[in-house]
């Protein structure tokens, strides 16, 4: 086994998602399975191998830094669950 | 004449013959879909009020304009993972709630200017997470085929709405074989541009440094031209490259005289359906007969592809799904606290496999486990990209496969997802490199399922790949072949 179950509860907990103990007992042995087959990747000696970065060569994109959209709060705003005139309004998040 | 079957670049010519409408023509698609959708499912949502008016509009149009575009009027169906101003967008998640963007993806806006028709929005897997299109929160598509298999994925509903003549072309994007699986599923043309090559801006995030946009189409003329109205650069998708758009239609002209076509040994291996590999093999002759030169090359690391693929998709998904957090727009489960806000929120949004990815990403990118895993798959990538350029060295575009079966049976892979992540063996190498690569139709299995041919290219060469594939396709007939519905 690569992954036990506590190692599903803890990744749970950072992806801040929840499981039932039914999704819990499924993913853990999906994982798993997952995980064992991309083992198949130290079969590569990669000591001497430089990580991907770019698909194509590209240098920093500058541009002017200047305004190109209109400020339009109310087209924002719309698709909020929860607002009070020109703001989101969120659960509580400073004690 | 049955407008709805006619292609992009057919119903373009007439209109601006003035022989029919644009209004007509839309019509033509709406009835259609009202006659087929309820079997194959393409569409989640149809937006006809705006689409008549586009019509009306691009009529006006094409009795003023004096140059007019090769899109004007033209009924266009557009997965729903593109943002669509004031169109309902889901990805086909019940994460996005009723979310209606308030602005248009690049393409789109270009589409919209160009004079496109918006027909409606196409069904994926849930954040283009899938290889069938079964992973949509809503419904699964069918393939207009056989409606008991699936037709393939993530961009399933705009295959299938394509081959059933639902639209005259789709949009759609492909991060691992989501534009080209599903086209050789439904016996279609699908290109997956150079990354960097088509703006991204407004598309809904899935693996960022894979994902790109491309057109699904009746054939390769369509193609060519869909890709020309896409392509560009865009100051607001800082991965998009500023080069010249070819005029692609310019390489379509029947001669591949002396071009050769480099055949990779490692894709030719057992699991593939029999009939694909006899398929494939007769189209490389075919092309050998027309003038090309076959050359036998090797992508040695093919098959660390598939481990390298789902570690780096995942984590990059990991990180763009950080987003729905239920605070400034979509699915809000009400709870006690913050983070149980967004816990609940996510937990009741997200489907299973989109919950499967949050969670391999999450794993491959935390502490103790970034080098082994994600890390690696970087340098892992690193060989895969360098086994193309040592290829290209030796040849001018790569002939494969496109998917190692044809459609399968609806539900027959759903419980087993590393089986549904093998389905993508010949097409993750491509977006691993970001490289442009088709699929086109080489015929059918005994089952009348349509067998798709993969045609790679080199950064930035759409043009030789469109090449190719119009010069097979002026010699074969499969493209004229239309589902029974």
């Amino acid at each position: 086994m690569k992954l036990s179950r506590e190692d599903v509860q803890r990744v749970t907990a950072l992806a801040r998602l929840r499981l039932t103990a039914a999704e819990e007992t499924s993913l853990t042995a999906e994982l798993d399975s997952i995980l064992v087959y991309m083992e198949k990747l130290n079969e590569l000696d990669t000591s001497q191998v430089e990580p991907f970065t770019h698909a194509v060569d590209l240098v920093n994109a500058f541009r002017e830094d200047v305004v190109t959209n209109e400020p339009n709060a109310e087209a924002l705003l719309a698709n909020a669950p929860e607002k009070d005139e020109t703001f989101f309004k969120v659960p509580k998040i400073i004690e | 004449m049955n407008l709805h079957a006619l292609t992009l670049h057919e119903a373009g010519e007439k209109l601006r013959k003035h022989e029919f409408s644009s209004q007509e023509l839309t019509d033509s698609v709406f009835h259609r879909i009202s006659h087929t959708d309820d079997k194959i499912h393409a569409y989640i949502e149809l937006c006809r009020d705006a689409a008549l008016d586009q019509a009306k509009q691009a009529d006006q149009r094409l009795r003023q304009d004096t140059d007019p575009t090769p899109l004007l009027g033209v009924p266009i169906a557009i997965k729903d993972n593109f943002l669509t101003r004031a169109i309902q967008t889901t990805c086909a998640s019940k994460i996005l709630g009723r979310f209606i963007p308030p602005y248009d993806a690049t393409t789109i806006k270009n589409l919209r200017a160009d004079g496109a028709v918006f027909i409606g929005k196409t069904n994926l897997d849930e954040f283009a997470m899938g290889s069938s299109a079964e992973n949509s929160a809503f419904f699964p598509t069918c393939n207009p085929w056989n409606t008991e298999r699936v037709p393939g994925g993530s961009s399933g509903g705009s295959a299938a709405a394509v081959a059933a003549d639902q639209c005259l072309a789709a949009l759609g994007t492909d991060t691992g074989g989501s534009i080209r699986q599903p086209a050789a599923c439904c016996g279609i043309v699908g290109l997956k541009p150079t990354y960097g090559r088509v703006s991204r801006y407004g598309i809904i995030a899935f693996a960022s440094s894979m994902d790109q946009v491309g057109p699904m189409t009746k054939n390769v003329e369509d193609c060519a031209l869909l890709l020309e109205a896409l392509a560009g650069h865009d100051p607001a998708d800082s991965t998009s490259v500023n080069r010249p758009v070819p005029r692609y239609t310019d390489a379509l002209t029947g001669n591949i005289n002396g071009l050769r076509l480099g055949i990779p040994k490692e894709y030719f291996v057992s699991g593939m359906q029999p009939e694909i590999d006899i398929a494939v093999r007769d189209a490389i002759r075919l092309l050998e007969t027309n003038g090309a030169r076959i050359e036998e090359i090797s992508l040695p690391y093919t098959e660390y592809a598939i481990a390298v693929y789902y570690i780096v998709a995942t984590a990059e998904a990991s990180s763009n799904l950080s987003r729905y957090d239920g605070m400034r727009y979509g699915h809000r489960a009400p709870a006690m606290d913050l983070i149980e806000t967004y816990m609940r929120s996510r937990e009741e949004g997200f489907g299973p496999e989109v919950k499967r990815r949050i969670m391999l990403g999450t794993y491959v990118l935390s502490a103790g486990y970034y080098e082994a895993y994600y890390l690696k798959a970087q340098r892992a990538r690193t060989l895969i990209k360098r086994d193309f350029d040592d290829a290209f060295k030796r040849c001018d575009v790569i002939v494969t496969p496109t998917a190692p079966t044809t459609a399968f049976k609806i539900g027959e892979k759903t419980q087993d997802p590393l089986q549904m992540y093998l389905s993508d063996i010949y097409t993750i190498s491509v977006n691993l490199a970001g490289l442009p690569a088709l699929s086109l139709p080489c015929g059918f299995d005994t089952t009348g399922l349509p067998i798709g041919l993969q045609i790679i290219g080199k950064p930035f060469d759409e043009a030789t790949i469109l090449r190719v594939a119009h010069a097979y396709e002026q010699s074969t007939p499969w493209h004229k072949e239309k589902p029974n519905l």
